[in-house]
């Protein structure tokens, strides 16, 4: 009886140790030798994983950034979420310089209102943007504004978009939104720019995306920009706006934030955000209004 | 009696205006020609503002292969080319035409007279397709692709028969048996036009049999015909799509795409392509005009128009007895696959079979529930296709998983929606998939 016993202890023993053997000559000789920083990199991440640097999750993103330090520039890598101090971590650690990058934010091109723009028809069917799309105009004459449905505020992860019932449109939330640029691939119109934040946050958009002729863009939204050309003239000496397919653009970069246009514009279509309120003129005492939570609406009515 | 194999739905069939005979709706005053009125490239407008034009004038050419050229359904002058609100919802290019007067082309042969294939004994194939092509000719079931395509076999098919689609599936749509009731003739005589085109002697018409009257009339008019064979098919949606028709009518599946008909050796058009291919080579008039049915349960009279292209919509309601009061939602087309229309001034275009007004309540969609497994929308789906497993597939973004499912074989009939207790809107939601997958696949496929 003992024999039987020992025999057994014996043989597995036996078979225990040549397998222990094996598995540590493979584990020695199939050993799969990652980067530390990857790992290092990794933890300084926001953890996010939202994909707004372009890699598939902040892991991708850690690895791409080892490579592209070895290549020998950190260039064109860039975390929005945790923005230029994680930037500046993952920079110390992989021993790199990282240049100065200006923070960014999601800005909503539409300003079609359920004031500014009427709506024509009520759309019946699964609430979603891409869904209305396909029926083309949806619910307004506008094809190229805000659709309401809110598929980017259901794609957003930091909670920094939300639909506003009043206005029908998305609001950014400036302090929560890390430019991941999430909203604006979900838009299936293209309205949401990732544009930069400008100094104290101040900067000055077009807030349309219609690219109708001025005669049709003007029938179907108060707002809406009708390619007059108006702020193009006015901003000649910094050449900041272009004009293409009837609508306006103004170079974030080569903005001086004078706010002619703002003033040129008949349709009120430009807006400033984050601007003091003005002091009103003593020939207009009744132009500029009071500002407005985040845009100051400084031209509406 | 025959039917598909697998899948379907029964709508109710609401075919108001059956009884009502076609009548010729009234010239517009303005008519709006747009360049997107067929699948495929846009047509190039060749007129230009202040140009005289007359009835059968060509006002756009063709874009390409897979496109046809535009001809005015109005004498007038070109008011102006510009963009204009059209049946898809989108602004696009179109020519705009202030009506004058009611002058046609000389070519254009107005008698009434029945001319027989017999009396045209120098007519080849190679010259009716010309003649179709040159006549703008689309499949005007609502598909609206180029007549001449079909027609021109891929190297290495053979056609082996021609099935006439004249089974109108759709409810309350009725353009297509007015028209086999009111000229039998000129459609067999198209058929057997179509036949000679691409050379063969076998020719179907497939009727569902909630028309007897019309599969009476072309069974008796069909003997003195030969190779032409009426079938009576079971009712049941959507046997118009033309997979399930060439199932029905002869028995084959047409495999997933980029399989097509005639890779089967199935020739399919519609009945009122058939008149108007009838017309085009017998008669040298191009495509300027069609029987649209104008519908509705609280409509005052619902009614079959002969209208001509490019009328709007408003005019061809007004002659109906106006907008009911109560409308909540406009479809061009019909209830089960026609497109809600944002205005009625959208002009008839060379697709549009019906304009059906529905009431607040009718359109109203009931709110949508949790999937409860049931599968019915399996069952019912006519491609064998999960609707449920892709429609969650398009909401997932799981593009891969929805194309090895084959989502580019759905036929957008709604029968899935249609059938779904829990009200959920599957076909929305397959139907920004399938655009997806197959934006994905075009892609792939220019890529290499």
């Amino acid at each position: 009886m003992v024999n039987v016993i020992l025999i057994a202890v014996c043989v597995l023993g036996l078979i225990g140790l040549a397998s222990a053997l094996i598995l540590h000559l493979v584990s020695h000789k199939f050993a799969v030798h990652e980067d530390p920083r990857i790992g290092k990199v990794g933890a300084v991440l926001p953890q996010a994983n939202c994909g707004g640097c372009g890699y598939p999750g902040c892991s991708g993103f850690a690895a791409a950034c080892v490579k592209a330090a070895d290549g020998g520039s950190l260039e064109g890598k860039f975390c929005p979420v945790g923005g230029q101090p994680v930037m500046e971590q993952v920079a110390e650690i992989l021993g790199m310089s990282v240049a100065a990058s200006a923070p960014k934010v999601a800005v909503v091109r539409c300003n079609g209102t359920c004031e500014n723009r009427p709506r024509l028809a009520q759309f019946i069917g699964a609430q979603s943007c891409r869904v209305q799309q396909m029926t083309g105009m949806g619910e307004t004459g506008c094809g190229y504004g805000c659709l309401g449905c809110g598929d980017c505020v259901s794609k957003c992860q930091f909670d920094a978009l939300h639909m506003t019932l009043e206005t029908g449109l998305p609001e950014v939330d400036e302090e929560k939104c890390t430019a991941c640029g999430a909203c604006a691939k979900a838009c299936p119109r293209s309205i949401i720019e990732i544009r930069l934040k400008g100094p104290k946050g101040r900067r000055v958009v077009v807030l349309c995306s219609n690219k109708d002729k001025g005669a049709i863009a003007n029938k179907v939204c108060k707002a809406s920009c009708i390619g007059c050309g108006k702020c193009v003239k006015t901003c000649e000496k910094f050449e900041a706006i272009t004009l293409e397919n009837n609508l306006a653009y103004i170079d974030a970069e080569k903005c001086k934030m004078c706010r002619k246009c703002e003033e040129a514009c008949p349709k009120g279509a430009i807006h400033g955000f984050n601007f003091p309120p003005r002091k009103p003129k003593v020939e207009e005492p009744a132009a500029p209004s009071a500002p407005t939570q985040n845009v100051e609406l400084s031209k509406a009515e | 009696m025959k039917t598909f194999k697998i899948g379907g739905a029964h709508p109710a069939e609401n075919k108001l205006s059956a009884a009502s005979p076609i009548r010729e709706a009234a010239l517009p005053k303005q008519a709006v020609f747009s360049m997107f009125q067929h699948i495929g490239a846009p047509a190039k407008p060749v007129v230009k503002k202040g140009d005289v034009v007359k009835v059968g004038t060509l006002l756009a050419e063709a874009g390409g292969f897979v496109s046809a050229p535009i001809h005015s359904s109005v004498s007038g002058k070109v008011a102006k080319v510009d963009v204009a609100l059209d049946a898809s919802g989108t602004r696009r290019m179109a020519v705009y035409i202030d009506v004058e007067g009611d002058e046609w082309e000389e070519s254009i042969d107005r008698s009434t007279d029945l001319i027989r294939l017999s009396d045209r004994p120098e007519l080849d194939g190679k010259t009716i397709v010309e003649k179709i092509k040159n006549a703008g000719i689309v499949g005007m079931g609502g598909a609206t692709f180029p007549c001449h395509v079909k027609l021109s076999p891929p190297p290495g098919c053979k056609a082996e028969c021609v099935i006439i689609n004249a089974v109108e599936c759709e409810p309350y749509l009725t353009a297509d048996h007015r028209l086999m009731l009111e000229h039998p003739d000129e459609i067999l005589v198209g058929l057997q036009l179509i036949m000679k085109a691409v050379s063969v002697t076998k020719g179907f018409i497939g009727i569902e049999n909630n028309k007897p009257d019309a599969i009476a009339l072309l069974t008796e008019k069909a003997k003195a015909y030969e190779g032409i064979e009426i079938v009576p098919l079971r009712v049941k949606y959507p046997q118009g799509g033309e997979k399930q028709l060439i199932d029905a009518v002869i028995g084959r599946q047409v495999p997933a795409p980029p399989a097509i008909p005639i890779n089967v050796g199935a020739v399919v058009q519609n009945v009122g392509t058939v008149f108007a291919i009838y017309q085009a080579v017998m008669k040298n008039k191009p495509l300027i005009d069609r029987i649209i049915t104008v519908t509705g349960k609280s409509l005052g009279q619902p009614s079959n128009l002969l209208a001509r292209l490019g009328t709007p919509f408003q005019q061809l309601v007004d002659e109906c007895g106006g907008m009911p009061e109560d409308t909540g939602k406009i479809i061009g087309g019909g209830p089960m696959m026609g497109k809600a229309l944002l205005s009625l001034d959208i002009p008839m275009t060379k697709g549009s079979s019906g304009l059906l007004f529905m009431s607040d309540k009718e359109a109203r969609r009931a709110a949508s529930q949790p999937c409860i497994r049931c599968a019915k929308c399996v069952s019912a789906c006519p491609m064998g296709l999960e609707p449920y497993l892709l429609s969650k597939m398009s909401v997932m973004e799981e593009w891969d998983g929805a194309e090895k499912n084959d989502i580019a074989s759905c036929i957008e009939c709604g029968c899935c929606q249609f059938t779904c207790p829990s009200h959920r809107p599957l076909l929305d939601m397959v139907r920004i998939g399938k655009s997806t997958v197959m934006g994905i696949i075009r892609s792939r496929a220019t890529k290499q």
